[in-house]
């Protein structure tokens, strides 16, 4: 699926994708009282074992996020930083009671990376609800956006990856 | 482009402002954060907060106290009190102190969301409400003057233009349309406004009089004259001379008026020595200067000096819709006058005040707000309140078969009487001023003892 991934984002932002290796869950962000994990923590953790080369860097989890004042997130951005995080454990079917299904996890995913790149690159929430830059805080509101930019965050995107795209 | 949102996160642990300020980031917030209460009062003066988010328990000052100085220090700042440890007296206590929401961590995403959203759309209401407000006001107010009426609004734009200039002005209009008021705004407009308002009543006094209080006197002028003295148009010196009932002025004193506008210098009575002028002057009536000059007893040519800009103000009865805007702008002045806190007029009340015709015009209206709000017991004016002359058919005097004149004549005679002729206070009374008071005197030639003999 990470290779898939890969191969949609690179076709998408015309930008170089890489698979970086594996990297454990820091022990120190999970909440033992909510049996969550803290977003911010991994994402100061992923900050630490950034490439050299890398212009961004998107890690992706199996595990359930959270921020202290908040009961989840989906994931996480630094707005207009290098890193940002995408939690799987809400995307998939099975947290919500129903039977898996890798291809609707699959569109979830890519919706969730691209949403969280965007603000990597500096784009904020769009009012527009198909756009994948509106605020998703439920799957249903993930399901209804669809996977691509609309015009407007499309436009900005643009002139943000302009020097590395391939 | 909509204008910035500004955030301001109060917690002390570095993982909660960091993750909060990140997920507000995203929204599109300006968000900055604090570590303790000391730290966020600092920042309070360098932007313009929308909102706090503040935590309740923090080492040093608490949620509720710095709640408390944010409120003192940004009264438009909406504080949102952040807890882990949700207690109903807590909760209680920071809605009391005035926070807009209580929140317990976690929060669910979606709630916050919409609660944010929900006080930056209130802010935004509130804020354009506040602007509309003003504007509104703006149009409608020149100086102590105010009106929705199209006639006036054309008047005070003219008077803006004018101002500028040095321009004569004619303010023609009956009693109490606010002559004086007008033309204390031009001056107040004009680039003169530093200098002197000198106002001459001229038909409260003697030709004699008159002329020495307009172009004052030498020394042995006149029996009794034994100081020089500097008369109004001196002390009017590169400001504005306002001459009040100018239709009321001798033909002699009309011809001295007209050499001042014409050769921009004059003596004072008595002297030989010739005095420059450099004043505005604006004339008002509330006669008709034309009949006046038909009838030969005012001169043409100065009518014409005086005439060069003219302004007819229109009496209240022909803008009516300025009624309730004139209540609001006396009830203010005088709750602040008088140390008061009426909130309005009653329904019935107010009908009353459309329904009358106002013959003393504006000045009438204020007469009678400014009594109402004496004798007023509660915070709203009531009928009761309101001393207005009975509508026709309820009249106190039996007026059958007397003319309009005759029962003029009578009633000015009944409160000069009831009020031992102090001017002052019969012309509040009458609700008009005192120089069409003294008008009326002389027309129906009134004295002391015709009163006493009654």
């Amino acid at each position: 699926m990470l290779r898939k991934l890969q191969e949609h984002l690179e076709d998408y932002l015309s930008l170089a994708v890489r698979i970086t290796g594996n990297m454990p869950v820091p022990g120190g962000s999970f909440e033992r009282s909510r049996n969550q994990y803290n977003s911010t923590r991994i994402l100061r953790e992923i900050l630490r074992e950034t490439p050299a080369d890398a212009i961004k860097v998107v890690g992706i989890v199996d595990k359930d996020l959270c921020i202290p004042i908040l009961t989840f997130v989906f994931g996480e951005a630094q707005l207009g930083g290098m890193v940002s995080l995408v939690s799987i454990a809400r995307l998939r079917q099975e947290f919500h009671g129903l039977s898996p299904d890798d291809g609707i996890l699959f569109e979830r995913l890519c919706k969730e990376a691209l949403h969280e790149l965007g603000h990597n690159f500096g784009l904020i929430h769009c009012h527009d609800r198909e756009c994948v830059m509106y605020l998703s805080n439920t799957v249903l509101d993930v399901d209804r956006k669809q996977s691509i930019y609309c015009e407007s965050c499309d436009a900005a995107l643009y002139g943000k990856t302009e020097p590395w795209r391939v | 482009m909509e204008p910035k949102v500004n955030i301001l996160i109060v917690d002390d642990e570095e993982i909660v402002r960091e993750s909060l300020a990140n997920w507000l980031e995203e929204d599109g917030y300006e968000v900055e954060a604090a570590e303790n209460g000391a730290r966020a009062l600092e920042r309070l003066p360098t932007k313009d907060w929308n909102l706090a988010m503040v935590d309740l328990k923090m080492p040093g000052m608490d949620g509720i106290q710095l709640m408390d100085e944010i409120r003192k220090a940004r009264p438009d700042t909406i504080v949102i009190i952040m807890t882990a440890y949700a207690t109903v007296d807590t909760a209680v206590q920071a809605m009391k102190k005035g926070a807009y929401d209580y929140i317990v961590k976690p929060f669910n995403p979606e709630d916050l969301s919409i609660t944010i959203r929900k006080i930056i759309e209130h802010q935004k209401l509130v804020k354009e409400n506040l602007y509309l407000r003003k504007e509104l006001k703006k149009q409608y107010r020149l100086h102590d003057m105010v009106s929705k009426n199209h006639k006036m609004i054309e008047i005070f734009e003219l008077v803006k233009t004018v101002a500028k200039s040095s321009s004569t002005v004619l303010v023609q209009g009956e009693s109490g349309t606010g002559k004086e008021l007008l033309s204390r705004a031009i001056h107040m407009e004009s680039p003169r406004r530093d200098a002197p308002f000198v106002t001459v009543s001229c038909a409260a006094l003697s030709e004699s009089l008159l002329e020495s209080e307009l172009f004052g006197h030498e020394k042995g002028a006149f029996t009794g004259a034994d100081q020089a003295r500097s008369g109004k148009i001196e002390l009017a010196k590169d400001g504005t001379l306002f001459l009040d009932e100018i239709g009321d002025i001798s033909l002699k004193l009309q011809m001295d008026l007209l050499r001042v506008l014409e050769e921009k210098e004059f003596r004072r009575v008595g002297g030989n020595q010739l005095i420059s002028v450099d004043s505005r002057i604006i004339a008002a009536t509330n006669r008709e200067l034309t009949k006046a000059i038909e009838e030969e007893k005012f001169r043409e040519d100065l009518y014409y000096r005086l005439n060069v800009i003219s302004v007819h103000l229109p009496p209240l009865r022909e803008r009516k819709e300025d009624v309730p805007l004139l209540v609001e702008h006396f009830l203010e002045r005088f709750n602040i006058e008088m140390g008061k806190n009426v909130d309005g007029v009653a329904e019935s009340a107010m009908r009353l005040l459309l329904d009358y015709g106002w013959p003393g015009n504006a000045r009438e209206l204020r007469n009678v707000i400014e009594r109402a709000m004496v004798v007023t017991k509660g915070r709203m004016i009531l009928e009761a309140d309101l001393s207005i002359p009975q509508a026709p058919g309820v009249a106190v005097s039996d007026g059958r078969g007397k003319s309009l004149s005759e029962m003029e004549k009578e009633h000015i005679c009944r409160i000069l009487h009831e009020n031992r002729w102090n001017i002052i206070r019969s012309a509040q009374v009458l609700g008009i001023d005192r120089v069409t008071l003294y008008n009326k005197i002389r027309k129906y030639e009134l004295k002391k003892e015709t009163v006493l003999n009654m």
